[in-house]
């Protein structure tokens, strides 16, 4: 992993100049990953905020190239992508060493691409898959995704006398349902850790076959908070279990930040944005104790699996 | 320099396929187009193509891998039918729309629902306003002809458009026929090579596929796609041409059969047009001056040659292998219709919807229609402007 001194000379492949909004994190997360490797890539991103907003006719932030076609086929027309360039490898006719990253959000991810997501993972396609994942439709209007937590305020998840808890149902676990194709490397990252995220992909980026790295991407208008704070949220995920950072290497799983004594009560997660405030009101006590259990169990479901302990 | 050989329609489509050699092929299974992936995936695996092939896990995929590939460079196939087609929908407009050159097989076959898997075609009439070119097979000989000529076609700098060869399920996917046959380099040669200058594997020159479209600018960007397609009828006959000159077969966006000095004309689409050749052989000997228009290309839509080969005709009856749900006739009688409207002379048009899900459509039946335009020419009438042929009603 080079010094921060040195990523701060290497040439950034996303422009500034982009219409993503302030304190969004999937720019952050698009700039830290390019980062990460010196490799040649070319991008793809499915339908959704990163692609509409870096890619406005005749502007684009991309300084490399990429392509979008569709919400839920980003894996499918980077598999296309990949394919045709081993096929000119083997032809002769490239040289060089191209690295191929497709960045889809949540509900391109989990919901509307999985099935394509699913199709590449299971034909091995050398790419990496990077979800940005905040944890709802942003795009549309904050809609809930399968992505969304429980508890959370969404537009189509909106609490109310009938469903006071806002979502009721839990979130996929989406990344070890991509570890469950017996992928070679799959991880979960933040853009908080920077370090961290950025070694996963510079392993991600060199290991064979296809890899996975599901980044939790802070939204500030879909999870209410001020926009100054996102790498703040971002962190505060890992530190109350939230967010755990770990890493799958053919099927073993290992924690790569462990909060120790920097650990903080999930509350404080929830406490921390506007999606879920519902669960502070004195009729809701019972519903946020449920919700924080949740988050709870789900860390320490993932410490056992990795044998270690919380 | 050509060989006969038998093949089925599914079979030469993937001779051809070998002879083109993509680059890349993504494809799914479905009935009835499974033949030719299956055929394909031996070639792949005698090592008789330099092929990449992508086992995708549905046709939305194989569409999006083709896409990602052609902006990549490749030259990439697919091949499908009915409900593998309407999955692939969204894509075959952006495949389109990023002037993308895929060319795929469309072997006809009935939309659900109900299900049903033999021939009509109302999968890629359906499909007929998506912006690609569409050329019907009459037989296994055209399957192979118009894939021959499908890629330097739509791979010609002024159209850059995909193409779907379509042809008849069963009727000629399964049927087996003789078929002439290039040698691999005389087709390679005809072919030539495909160069995406847009490609996303330039890393020195960058591009990006697939931006915000937004009110300022996508509507140009549409018209330009109308332009590529005005375009595209000189080079399906340019290259209709050449390709006659290589085989003696040559090809036009129409063909005609005893059109010169008909009053009575059948319009036709795909494997009908071939029984609707027997039937003329038929009346001719009785006497009646009956012709056949066959549409080759239906996108573009060959409006001018329409009204010049129709100038003389009487009476036209339009057949329509698919229905238009809620339109006044089949689709391919409403652009006809439409056609001939400034028309100071013109024939009067009748149609007729055929052979939905497979229903067999003979000599007899379509005796009834020139038997149907000869009254209507000898009434100066239409007594009903659209017919359901061979259907219990």
């Amino acid at each position: 992993m080079p010094s921060l001194k040195e990523l701060s000379t290497r040439e950034e492949r996303l422009s500034r100049g982009h219409r993503l909004c302030p304190g969004c994190g999937a720019s952050v997360i698009v700039r830290q990953v390019l980062l990460a490797t010196e490799y040649p890539i070319v991008a793809a991103s499915c339908t959704g905020c990163l692609e509409v907003a870096t890619s406005i006719y005749p502007f684009t932030a991309w300084k490399i190239p990429w392509i979008h076609s569709a919400f839920e086929n980003v894996a499918a027309t980077l598999s296309g992508v990949e394919t045709a360039y081993r096929h000119f490898k083997k032809l002769g006719k490239i040289s060089k060493n191209v690295k191929f990253v497709a960045f889809g959000g949540d509900g391109g991810t989990y919901d509307i691409g999985i099935q394509a997501l699913s199709g590449v993972l299971e034909r091995g396609h050398e790419l990496l898959y990077i979800c940005y994942d905040n944890q709802a439709y942003m795009n549309t209007g904050i809609q809930r995704s399968s992505a969304s937590p429980m508890g959370a305020h969404t537009t189509t998840s909106p609490p109310g006398q009938a469903i006071p808890l806002g979502k009721v149902e839990q979130r996929k676990d989406l990344t070890r349902i991509v570890v469950a194709h017996g992928v070679p490397y799959a991880a979960q990252a933040s853009p908080g850790f920077y370090n961290d995220l950025m070694k996963k992909v510079e392993k991600a980026l060199n290991t064979e076959g296809p890899t996975f790295i599901n980044i939790l991407s802070p939204c500030p208008r879909g999870w209410r908070y001020k926009p100054e704070l996102s790498m703040e949220i971002a962190k505060l995920a890992t530190l109350t279990g939230a967010w755990p950072l770990y890493e799958v290497e053919n099927g073993k799983y290992r924690i790569t930040y462990k909060p120790g004594k920097k650990r903080k009560p999930a509350q404080d997660w929830l406490k921390s944005q506007g999606r879920f405030r519902h669960l502070f009101r004195e009729e809701n006590k019972e519903l946020l104790k449920k919700v924080e259990k949740a988050i709870e169990d789900k860390e320490k479901e993932l410490f056992a699996r990795a044998g270690e302990e919380i | 320099m050509e060989k006969v050989m038998a093949f089925t329609g599914d079979e030469i489509a993937a001779e051809a396929m070998r002879q083109i050699n993509p680059d890349v092929l993504a494809a799914y299974p479905i009935t009835p187009q499974t033949e030719t992936v299956q055929k394909f995936s031996e070639f792949v695996a005698e090592g008789r193509v330099s092929t990449d092939m992508i086992r995708v896990e549905s046709e939305h995929s194989a569409m999006s891998a083709c896409v990602g590939a052609a902006a990549a460079g490749a030259r990439a196939m697919t091949a499908t039918s009915a409900n593998g087609l309407a999955l692939m929908w969204e894509i075959i407009y952006i495949a389109a729309s990023y002037r993308l050159p895929i060319v795929m097989p469309v072997v006809n076959r009935a939309l659900s629902g109900p299900i049903n898997i033999h021939c009509d075609h109302s999968d890629s009439m359906g499909a007929r306003d998506s912006g690609w070119i569409q050329l019907y097979s009459e037989n296994c000989q055209e399957v192979y002809d118009n894939l021959i000529q499908a890629l330097p076609i739509g791979e010609d700098r002024n159209v850059l458009l995909p193409v779907m060869v379509c042809f008849d399920g069963f009727i000629i996917s399964h049927g087996t026929e003789g078929v002439a046959v290039l040698e691999d380099k005389v087709a390679r040669n005809f072919i030539g090579e495909f160069k995406n200058i847009h490609s996303l594997l330039d890393i020195d020159n960058p591009v990006t596929y697939g931006p915000l479209d937004l009110f300022d600018y996508y509507f140009e960007h549409k018209r330009q796609q109308v332009e590529a397609m005005e375009k595209a009828p000189e080079v399906v006959k340019k290259v209709g041409k050449q390709f006659g000159e290589l085989t003696g077969r040559f090809y036009g966006l129409l063909e005609d059969y005893h059109l010169q000095d008909a009053d009575l004309v059948v319009i036709a689409a795909g494997s009908t047009a071939g029984t609707v050749k027997a039937t003329v052989d038929e009346l001719r000997e009785e006497g009646v001056r009956a012709g056949l228009l066959k549409i080759r290309t239906f996108r573009p839509f060959p409006q001018k040659e329409i009204i010049q080969k129709l100038s003389k005709a009487k009476a036209v009856a339009v057949m329509d292998r698919s229905a238009s749900f809620g339109a006044i006739g089949g689709p391919i009688f409403l652009e006809v219709r439409s056609a001939l409207f400034e028309e100071q002379k013109k024939p009067l048009v009748i149609s007729y919807i055929y052979g939905l899900g497979g229903r067999d459509t003979g000599i007899n039946q379509i005796k009834q229609v020139y038997h149907d335009l000869a009254k209507a020419a000898q009434s100066g009438k239409v007594s009903q402007l659209v017919n359901y042929l061979g259907v219990r009603e």
